[in-house]
């Protein structure tokens, strides 16, 4: 049910960990419906120097993860906020129609955490 | 690689010998049951004897045994045929949260045809209290219907003191006994059924054949109308491959029946104790006594079950969860949630179910495999924190350690 890609992104997820002192998190999705994925950022210079992820939930939603942070490495911020979860999931070749709605929310936990840089810098 | 087939409550391979006398009666032993000829007497007579089979495998007479295409047939038969010849005694029908969905689907369309159903809760185990039962009677029930053991935590029910209530109060009494038939010893007449439901691929016979055992006596309407086969609970001409392989496969599952539960409740020990002594932070689902002997079913907190089955697919081992993506909706498990666990504890949850072809070896390989994979998957969880756990579930309902 899942494309090879999805597979190999799950067996062996790219950046998965906690950024200590990150610039921005950001967090999506609860554990009542089975997915939760937050997303750590490492800012600097308006570039992603570094992203980490930590995914509870299904294959779908760990390939997500793993799939958005390789995306969005080294891009600067207005790039990484023109990346959808449809642009993740075609990246992904693919998911099946009924993970689309619940687990393909990778994207808007880097979003989030965008937000949460963007936040914070504000606030200084 | 190799493949371990940790999965039996979902089905079970044919056994040889089933299958190779399912071919002899599609090509040599072709003709139809209801034809004069010798061709169709000798299937008749086959048939009749497989009818003699299953009914000995649960202690009923032949002529109290209707064949049907499954266990979701045979469920509809009992439920709309019971409520359907009965209405002028009653129109309510209790039975339980945790029912597989062949009766509660079954329950819900009978409630839009003006039946009243009571769905019984049950306890932390899964069990439902005879308490309920009663006091949920009235003038008006028609049906209890309770299931055997449950499909997915394996809990035993209380048949025998459910069987005599419904005895004592002249109500019928179904048991969807799908996953215990073969597997764990039935008597209908000394627990009291009136009506059970049995599916042959449950324990190595063929998908597509079932059977209703329903008490002579038992008021009944047919849910279809042909040709009058099945004394007409159930027309059609009969599937004669299934019906012949399911009678096989009852007559070997009362034969083994003794030696197969030592068997796997011996591997099942072995594998809950070893799950138990190796992994924290994980809860038993169902009952720690009264459940099937084959079934193991656990849940590991912070894992979310979907990515747990991928997991050990990739090393082999088959395996079910309860988990939202495994239900094929956006919820975990009713059964899960019946029992009162949480969402989230609910998608972590694994069941593995054991047959009779498994071994200690697999067993201790799986020792081996899971913790590992519970320890990467926790890993890579956010959740791997109690505190974060707590904030996320503010549910009054979580269950006690």
């Amino acid at each position: 049910m899942y494309t090879e890609k999805v597979m190999d992104h799950f067996t062996n997820p790219r950046n998965v960990g906690e950024i200590k002192e990150a610039s921005g998190v950001g967090e999506v999705g609860n554990a009542k419906c089975g997915d939760i994925m937050r997303i750590y950022l490492q800012v600097e210079d308006n570039i992603i120097k570094d992203v980490k992820f930590k995914t509870f939930g299904c294959g779908a939603a760990i390939a997500t993860s793993s799939m958005v942070t390789e995306l969005v490495k080294g891009k600067n911020l207005e790039e990484a906020l023109q990346i959808s979860n449809q642009a993740v999931a075609e990246a992904l070749g693919g998911l099946p129609p009924a993970k689309m709605h619940c687990s393909n929310l990778a994207a808007d936990a880097l979003h989030e955490a965008i937000k949460d840089y963007m936040n914070k810098k504000e606030g200084k | 690689m190799k493949r371990i087939y940790f999965d039996h409550s979902a089905t079970t391979a044919v056994d040889a010998d089933v299958a190779k006398l399912m071919l002899e009666y599609m090509t040599e032993k072709f003709g139809n049951p209801s034809s004069i000829h010798s061709f169709g007497r000798e299937v008749r007579k086959a048939v009749d004897e497989a009818r003699g089979h299953v009914a000995d495998l649960i202690g009923a007479n032949a002529n109290e045994i209707f064949f049907t295409s499954g266990g979701t047939e045979a469920d509809n038969i009992a439920l709309k045929g019971v409520a359907f010849a009965n209405r002028k005694k009653g129109n309510h029908i209790i039975t339980t949260a945790i029912e597989h969905h062949a009766i509660l689907h079954t329950c819900e369309y009978l409630e839009k045809q003006g039946f009243s159903i009571t769905y019984l809760p049950v306890d932390e185990n899964a069990r439902v209290r005879i308490e309920d039962v009663r006091n949920a009677i009235t003038d008006k029930t028609i049906l209890i219907s309770v299931m055997f053991a449950n499909n997915e935590v394996g809990t035993l029910q209380p048949i025998k003191e459910i069987g005599e209530i419904a005895k004592e109060k002249g109500i019928y009494f179904h048991t969807d006994a799908v996953q215990a038939v073969g597997s764990y010893p039935i008597n209908v007449k000394e627990l009291n059924i009136d009506l059970l439901t049995l599916s042959g691929h449950k324990f190595h016979g063929p998908k597509g054949i079932g059977a209703l055992y329903a008490r002579r006596g038992v008021r009944l309407e047919a849910q279809q109308q042909g040709g009058g086969q099945e004394r007409s609970i159930r027309p059609g001409t009969e599937n004669v491959p299934g019906i012949i392989g399911l009678g096989k496969a009852a007559e070997i599952a009362k034969r083994d029946l003794e030696k197969k539960i030592a068997h796997i409740s011996a591997l099942r020990d072995k594998l809950m104790a070893g799950i138990q002594a190796k992994i924290p932070d994980i809860k038993l689902n169902g009952h720690p006594t009264l459940r099937m002997p084959g079934n193991v079913n656990f849940s590991f907190r912070f894992v979310e079950g979907e990515s747990l089955l991928l997991n050990l697919d990739l090393k082999g081992i088959a395996a079910s969860s309860g988990s939202a993506c495994t239900s094929g909706s956006l919820d975990p498990s009713h059964v899960l949630l019946a029992m009162g666990l949480t969402h989230e504890v609910a998608h972590g949850s694994l069941r593995i179910s054991l047959g009779r072809g498994n071994t200690e070896e697999e067993i201790d390989y799986c020792l081996t495999v899971l913790p590992e994979i519970i320890e990467r998957l926790r890993s890579m969880s956010p959740l791997s924190n109690s505190s974060t756990m707590a904030e996320n579930n503010p549910c009054s309902h979580c269950h006690k350690h």
